[in-house]
């Protein structure tokens, strides 16, 4: 009997052995990670959702951009340092050279006026000797056949993962891969969510893409299978051009600037022909080894381990051709050690780990104690890591800095907005009622509470459609929305109020009664709040529409009839957002402009806005180089929003942001992806720091088995009593 | 017996068509191929034909249930719902909808959810019938009265404060084991030690009390005042016949859920990042991934069905008395 009791002591006693021994060879007990690891400069970071694309013609969100964006390198870049954001070469040789054409062909200035151009044309000369990664793909026979691509079924019964085929091989990136993938981006197959901007722009890809859709259901049909291969190389776009080895043209309808955007982005990256045809075999297909799954490139990093139910891992890419880290930035990036760097061959670190991280509360638990180099912070730990002194200024808690924490802070490029639904007989509209109304809500909505309350002061109120940051957005005094702020001895207020109360009346609601009918207005806020902390944010709307006497009424929905509303144009109030896809205020302003409406034709205006003259000012700013003429229209362009107001202008979001101080080269870059080559780590630091932060507290667990087998005694005395009793 | 099995085999068809339907309506009530077309293609600038494209690539282009269009059987045959259905009872899951191999997924992810789910098992198994043994020989005693208060404390807690609270405790305070984490080999011990004993703490106080009552049952019978009343001593009263006695029930419970194990748990593996087949299914759900939903839910109706029928088999195992017909 003793004996059964017992069993449980030993199990714990061998568990605390082993633990005992697994903590000899001195790394922390609980460390996550291989202990050979812990002296080389390996980032370590977390995903929390599985990436769904990695091939740079489907992928376009940012979860999928953190891998595939150190992986691929189109022709352009961001400038890591500078502000403005600034484009630069990245495996261009120089900028993009620009020719503008008109319709007989002759070549016209590039001063010539907008409509006179009716073709741009983008010559790209790309550097030479730039290599792909080493992949499975590029590996070849004694007789320069290609190895791996046309693997039987007996070679292919090995083959579970990429890592199976042992041999590999690389090539030099020509300018032909850059074609080979714009031609990817036409066809329908692909689902590229850009196809339809590039099938407005780009010469001749509307007909490509029908053209590979009747190749694709021609060679379905001929050979019966469901994804046949279709090799890009044998059809020809009208407005792509291989001039050399190294060089290759794009023609565009008419003048783009914002082309240029594009083109640091990687759906504009190189892809080898021989990618597309390897992982065409079908047996690959089954096995989940596919392109986008597993991407091929020639930045500084490649994926060596894709298991997204666990980690993913980029490592340093061998045939990286060797950027160096930027010698040019701001003022104050000296200062701040941003430029140690300088000139120093990139990237610093040998791998970068991504673990898989679902839940807040253990990810912040682990940035804590030492285990990822850098962290968001997420409303939970909000609190516990940073503090607003009292003038409003964001500072670190001490724990914080008693860690050697640091804090990065950076308004993003996106907009979180309120909108009216413009074709709605009591909000929408073009009537002085509907704007005046309008306006009164954009005064009543306190954002700047909204701001405090629920994104923990994580926002700058917005002003306009543009955040800041981008050309045509102004900051302090010059930049209010004078319709909702005003100046009250020199400083900035919104306005009161009584000032609202008084459109209403002017409105026709005084009180928030409606005069023909005489019964109070009542509004309708279609929103997606299904979590526990939604009820708050819900009320708190309530509030301020109660303000002005209004009956907000929010109809609750899940997400995917809150889409179905929104491309009705059935719902009256929503909620929306937009994050940036390049820094231009064309693509904040697309998102008002009248044929782009939602309800029309699945277009980004949520709020199916429409004003003739924004319209035509839209056009004719759309296309222009930034210049005092291009300010001048946007300028007029958010004077006539601000007036009709068809949005709440809301917030743009502000990035927060923690890495440990063995973390090197940090500055937010929201418009860069391809950031992790910048990046340094000090690796003894970190080490000795996990140590310090991970030591062992054996004691708890000690004085609890002490305790246990102390109340046993009276257990065991019992049991002798009552063996005793009856013997008697 | 064979008969039997047969018979259970062919009863469980239409049981896994019904479950099929159901969750086929389910999905569809809520999520529209559209709405699925719409979460794997992205938010931004999607268009009409992008998604009639991606509808029809995977078959959601057809009607759910009836096509009019069609003549004769196709009528039945070319809908989404035949067209999905069929391949599950042939056991060929497919492609997840963001084009992923489900069974092979199936086959990876479902080793870490039996790592946890089976030294939970055995071991919670051991100690819950170790200690309501105990309880149930100390019983009218003190040792009685709190261990019962304890069980009922340690069950009324929710398992997401045990895990939260052992995460803090262990991972956070003492440095002991990984807050969360998984790796593959015998590097993954050492993440599977907390969930693993989380998992045997969170279910003592529920099974404890459970097979207690079932001692507690046998214990009063009048085979066990005979062999009292022989003079055998309690330690073999109570294993060598009232433990014996009280198998049934315990495997009932037992059997039933041991296929179930490969299924996962569904909090335990989110929390502690564990790339289990609980998970897998939660993941789905919040993607309306309806490939790998109805995949999950249909494999999950084979293993219970499993479940009860190797339940009913281990009845003839520990009761002799028990003819399966």
């Amino acid at each position: 009997m003793l004996g059964l009791f017992t069993k449980p002591l030993y199990l714990s006693t061998i568990a605390s052995v082993c633990l005992l021994f697994a903590g000899c060879n001195g790394s922390p007990w609980n460390s996550p990670y291989p202990v050979a690891d812990a002296q080389r400069p390996v980032l370590y970071s977390s995903f929390s959702e599985r990436p769904n694309h990695l091939d740079p013609a489907r992928s376009y969100s940012s979860n999928e951009y953190a891998f595939i964006a150190q992986i691929y390198e189109p022709p352009l870049q961001y400038h890591f340092l500078k502000r403005p954001y600034t484009l630069v070469p990245l495996t261009a040789e120089a900028m993009p050279e620009v020719s503008y054409i008109d319709k007989r062909g002759q070549q016209l200035p590039a001063n010539a006026p907008v409509e006179k151009i009716a073709f741009s044309e983008y010559l790209v000369r790309i550097q030479p000797g730039i290599k792909y990664q080493p992949h499975p793909m590029f590996a070849r026979l004694e007789d320069g056949t290609l190895r791996y691509h046309n693997l039987t079924g007996k070679q292919l019964d090995r083959v579970h993962t990429l890592t199976d085929l042992s041999e590999t091989g690389s090539r030099e990136l020509t300018a032909a891969d850059y074609i080979y993938q714009i031609k990817r981006l036409a066809f329908p197959r692909f689902h590229c969510p850009i196809a339809g901007v590039m099938g407005e722009y780009i010469v001749g890809f509307k007909a490509y893409s029908d053209q590979l859709k009747q190749v694709e259901q021609q060679l379905q049909n001929e050979l019966g299978e469901e994804r046949p291969y279709v090799d890009l190389r044998d059809y020809e776009m009208e407005g792509l051009e291989l001039v050399d080895n190294y060089s290759y043209k794009i023609r565009l309808e008419g003048k783009y600037p914002q082309f240029l955007y594009w083109m640091a982005m990687p759906f504009f990256a190189p892809m080898p022909w021989e990618a597309d045809h390897f992982y065409a075999q079908p047996g690959l297909r089954v096995r989940n080894i596919k392109l986008d799954w597993f991407p091929v490139g020639t930045g500084p990093f490649m994926l060596s381990e894709n298991n997204p139910n666990l980690r993913m891992v980029l490592e340093r890419n061998p045939n990286f051709h060797g950027e160096r880290y930027p010698y040019e930035g701001e003022s104050e990036d000296y200062a701040a050690g941003l430029l140690d760097d300088a000139d120093k061959v990139m990237p610093f670190i040998e791998k970068a780990i991504y673990s898989l991280e679902k839940e807040t509360i253990p990810y912040w638990n682990k940035f804590l104690q030492g285990y990822y180099d850098t962290s968001g912070i997420s409303s939970d730990s909000f609190d516990q890591a940073v503090l607003f002194d009292a003038q409003g200024e964001v500072g670190l808690a001490d724990a914080m800095k008693e860690k050697g924490i640091h804090l990065t802070t950076a308004v993003q490029t996106s907009i979180g907005y309120f909108g009216f639904n413009m074709r709605d007989p009591v909000v929408g509209g073009d009537s002085e009622s509907a704007r005046l109304l309008r306006r009164a809500i954009s005064i009543a909505v306190d954002y700047e509470e909204f701001i405090s309350i629920f994104a923990n002061g994580r926002g700058v109120v917005a002003q306009g459609p543009i955040p800041l940051g981008i050309f045509g957005a102004k900051s302090g005094k010059e930049g209010i929305n004078r319709y909702i702020y005003e100046e009250v001895n020199g400083k900035i207020k919104r306005r009161s109020l009584n000032e609202a109360k008084q459109l209403m009346v002017q409105a026709g609601y005084p009180e928030g009664r409606d005069l023909n009918t005489g019964k109070s207005l009542v509004l309708y806020y279609d929103a997606v709040a299904t979590g526990p902390d939604d009820k708050a944010r819900m009320n708190w709307w309530r509030k301020q529409f109660t303000k002005l006497g209004i009956q907000l009424v929010v109809r609750n929905t899940d997400y995917n009839r809150f889409q179905e509303k929104m491309r009705k144009g059935t719902a009256q109030l929503f909620s929306w957002g937009w994050n940036a896809d390049y820094p231009d205020p064309e693509n904040f302003l697309f998102l008002l402009y009248g044929p782009n409406a939602k309800a029309d034709g699945e277009g980004e205006n949520a709020a199916n806005y429409t004003n003739p003259e924004f319209d035509e000012l839209f056009m004719r700013m759309k296309n222009m180089d930034n210049s005092p003429e291009r300010l001048r229209i946007i300028n007029r362009m958010v004077e006539i929003l601000r007036s009709d107001a068809p949005w709440l202008w809301g917030y743009y979001p502000k990035a927060f942001s923690l890495h440990h101080h063995w973390y090197h080269n940090v500055k937010p870059n929201l418009m860069a992806n391809n950031t992790l080559k910048y990046k340094r780590i000090e690796p003894e630091a970190r080490t000795m720091q996990q140590s310090q932060w991970n030591r062992p507290v054996l004691w708890p667990v000690i004085t609890l088995v002490v305790l246990f087998l102390l109340s046993l005694i009276p257990a065991w005395i019992l049991f002798r009593r009552r063996e005793r009793s009856r013997l008697q | 017996m064979m008969a039997y099995i047969i018979r259970r085999i062919f009863y469980a068809i239409p049981i896994l068509i019904g479950v099929n339907i159901i969750t086929f309506m389910l999905f569809f009530v809520v999520n529209s191929p559209e709405d699925m077309a719409r979460m794997n293609l992205g938010m931004k600038r999607i268009t009409p034909e992008a998604i009639q494209q991606w509808k029809e690539e995977r078959g959601y282009d057809k009607p759910t249930l009836y096509n009019e269009t069609k003549e004769g059987i196709e009528r039945v045959t070319d809908t989404i719902f035949f067209q999905k259905s069929l391949k599950l009872f042939q056991f060929d899951f497919g492609s997840s909808d963001s084009g992923r191999d489900i069974g092979y997924d199936i086959s990876q992810r479902m080793w870490p959810s039996l790592a946890i789910a089976l030294p939970v098992l055995i071991v919670g198994l051991a100690l819950n019938i170790t200690f309501a043994l105990l309880i149930a020989f100390f019983r009218a005693t003190y040792i009685d009265f709190w261990g019962v208060v304890t069980c009922v404390i340690m069950m009324s807690i929710s398992s997401l404060f045990y895990i939260i609270g052992g995460q803090y405790l262990v991972g956070k305070l003492l440095h002991l084991v990984p807050i969360s984490g998984y790796d593959t080999g015998l590097a993954s011990l050492k993440f599977l030690i907390l969930p693993v004993i989380i998992g045997i703490i969170g279910g003592i106080g529920a099974g404890t009390r459970w097979y207690r009552t079932l001692f507690l049952e046998e214990i009063n019978r009048d085979y066990v005042r005979t062999a009292r009343a022989k003079g055998l001593s309690e330690q073999w009263v109570l294993f060598g016949h009232v433990f014996k006695n009280a198998l049934i029930p315990i495997l009932t419970g037992v059997v039933a859920v041991l296929p179930l194990l490969f299924m996962g748990s569904l909090i335990t593996e989110s929390f502690f990042g564990i790339p289990g087949l609980g998970s897998y299914t939660i993941d789905a759900i919040s993607n309306q991934d309806f490939a790998i939903v109805r995949s999950m839910v249909f494999l999950g109706s084979v293993l219970y069905i499993i479940g009860l029928i190797m339940t009913d088999i281990s009845y003839t195992i520990v009761d002799p008395r028990v003819r399966l017909q």
